[in-house]
């Protein structure tokens, strides 16, 4: 991909994620939020913070389904933008809906099941937050910084959570992401196992060759022993064969099809030794 | 067969003082359509012009604080009888025809009759009577209603000595009250007809109104035409809408929000800072309208006239 479409890229997801709140600031300023503004805006956050955060955990699901690993570079910045969001529906919590009323606040984080999945998640995105530059990763280490993001997946079980357990009954929403993050997180999971079954064959494969280097390994020490006793015990009769000495001169052969061969007109080449006889 | 009289004085030859006042939302709304670009506004079917409907107003029910706007008790409200979001009642209210209905008053009664429902209007002078209102999620609203205290009409049909409960049907209409259609997979966002009821008590203190129009208006459908109660001390959902029956009995009915989550929505449902609900607090509320919270009132306000009925009740446990 060259760095223009990137570019381009970037740039639609920034106007694509910047568009709820534009629409939103527009609704304020032609007083166009409704009956009861402060929920409308409270809820439109809080929706656009679960579809940012889902759109973030499905680029690596489009990979893995379909091979295309173009979207994997707006990770980053679909992270952030979920983060931005969350804070936005949490600040409007503290500040238009709550009033900065702590007490009450701080009562209904510990109280309101939830208020405090919903605190949790956003307080796990903040972590992800900072150490999302290219600089973070380097100082955690990529390994480190991949176990750190992996609780994204948390973050998203939490959110939902959030919405299912504050919706009341009749509403269909929160089911649908829902059933949204369950494909995404499947998805990972079918890839996961997969992952890992394959790791476990590899493992027993390379066992199975093992046992196989053991047995050559082995057999290699008889013959060697064999080959040694070999040598140290002369055989009988004949010009003692040693490795590494010089081979003996032939001699006492009839030669059939050629001139007789010396050992000095043999040395430098290759030589082929083959055994046969006839009867 | 009931034959349909017309009233002495037609009530749609006067002008309502609050409709005049309004005059101006008409205004701008038709302005709106005509300035709208695109067919949608003006391609959904409009609901059916409100009629005035005359009421003298009582000066012992008033609130200090002021009304809430007409256009907001009308746009924001829950009706699950035309789907679940505040917007969905207003949007679908032509469905609903509250002309003509008849309201069934029976069981533990003396006389059990199925009435006209404009028969049913002439029991009572009709007032205005202007209550808060406090829904059980948390916002509140402050409107001038039209009717009369239910106890007129319970007095009339006589119940019996066995009788200890009111029960409160809704109407169960497929075709009228979309809301109440299966949805995805079957399913269905409450148990219809819906059933709220009241202790017999209750429903005779003299807050209890039937109800017939509000803010000088016959009632539009999205706030339950043709007929329904306010009941201004309970948590909103307490005040049945659109009723067809009235039912006296000895027993507690199961009203549908019980069934629906019992730990939540109990059969009392008064108004009580004190007692949460179980998922947020019931401390606060915000008032349509305003911006900041403001604190809850005990009974919403109404605690001298009902709190003694519920004298030496353990209010945290029958919520």
């Amino acid at each position: 991909m060259s760095r223009r479409v990137r570019i381009a890229l970037k740039a639609f997801v920034w106007g694509a994620a910047l568009f709820p709140l534009a629409l939103l600031l527009c609704k304020f300023a032609t007083d166009d939020l409704g009956v009861n503004p402060i929920d409308y805006v409270t809820r439109t956050l809080g929706d656009w913070t679960l579809r940012i955060l889902l759109a973030s955990l499905s680029m690596t699901p489009l990979r893995l389904l379909f091979g295309i690993s173009w979207q994997m570079t707006l990770r980053r910045l679909l992270g952030l933008f979920a983060f931005f969001y969350a804070s936005l529906h949490f600040s409007v919590w503290i500040v238009l809906d709550h009033f900065f009323d702590w007490p009450q606040m701080i009562a209904d984080i510990f109280k309101r099941p939830y208020i405090t999945v919903g605190m949790a998640a956003l307080t796990l995105l903040v972590p992800l937050a900072a150490t999302s530059t290219t600089r973070m990763v380097k100082r955690l280490g990529g390994a480190n910084w991949r176990r750190l993001h992996k609780l994204v997946y948390a973050i998203g079980v939490l959110g939902v959570l959030h919405y299912l357990w504050l919706a009341k009954k009749g509403v269909n929403d929160p089911y649908w992401y829902a059933v949204a993050l369950g494909i995404l997180l499947s998805i990972r999971l079918g890839d996961w196992t997969r992952r890992f079954a394959k790791r476990r064959l590899q493992r027993a494969a390379a066992s199975k060759r093992e046992g196989y280097q053991r047995i050559q390994r082995v057999l290699l020490f008889v013959l060697l022993l064999i080959g040694l006793t070999a040598g140290i015990v002369p055989p009988a009769g004949g010009q003692a064969l040693r490795l590494g000495r010089p081979a003996p001169e032939i001699a006492g052969a009839p030669w059939i099809n050629s001139p007789p061969l010396t050992l000095s007109w043999l040395k430098g080449r290759v030589v082929l030794v083959e055994f046969w006889t006839h009867g | 067969m009931l034959i349909r009289r017309d009233p002495d004085i037609k009530s749609s030859e006067i002008t309502d003082f609050t409709l005049y006042l309004n005059r101006r939302s008409f205004m701008i709304g038709a302005a709106a359509l005509a300035l709208a670009p695109s067919g949608p506004a003006v391609a959904a079917p409009s609901p059916p012009a409100l009629q005035p409907l005359q009421a003298k107003r009582n000066e012992a029910f008033l609130v200090d604080d002021p009304p809430t706007k007409l256009e907001s008790v009308t746009t924001y409200n829950n009706f699950y009888e035309f789907g679940v979001n505040k917007d969905d009642p207003a949007r679908l209210a032509h469905t609903l025809k509250p002309r003509p209905w008849t309201v069934q008053v029976d069981g533990l009664v003396a006389r059990p009759k199925t009435y006209d429902v404009d028969e049913i209007m002439r029991f009572g002078p009709l007032e205005e009577r202007v209550y808060r209102l406090r829904c059980v999620e948390g916002w509140s609203m402050v409107i001038p209603w039209i009717g009369y205290p239910l106890a007129s009409l319970i007095k009339r049909v006589e119940p019996t000595s066995k009788a200890r409960f009111v029960e409160f049907t809704t109407l169960r209409d497929l075709e009228q009250f979309p809301g109440q259609r299966p949805g995805l997979f079957s399913f269905s966002s409450l148990d219809w007809p819906y059933v709220e009821g009241l202790r017999l008590d209750e429903a005779l203190q003299p807050l209890t109104l039937l109800t017939f129009g509000l803010y000088g208006q016959v009632l539009p459908n999205q706030n339950g035409a043709p007929v329904r109660v306010v009941v201004p001390w309970k948590y909103g959902f307490k005040s049945g809408k659109s009723i067809v029956r009235i039912r006296f009995v000895s027993d507690q009915p199961k009203t549908t929000w019980e069934k629906a989550a019992p730990n939540e929505y109990g059969f009392y449902s008064n108004v009580n800072p004190a007692v949460d609900h179980p998922r947020w607090s019931q401390a606060t509320e915000r008032r349509i309208g305003e911006f900041r919270r403001r604190k809850t009132l005990m009974f919403n306000g109404y605690a001298d006239q009902v709190a003694s009925m519920y004298a030496g009740m353990d209010l945290k446990k029958n919520y």
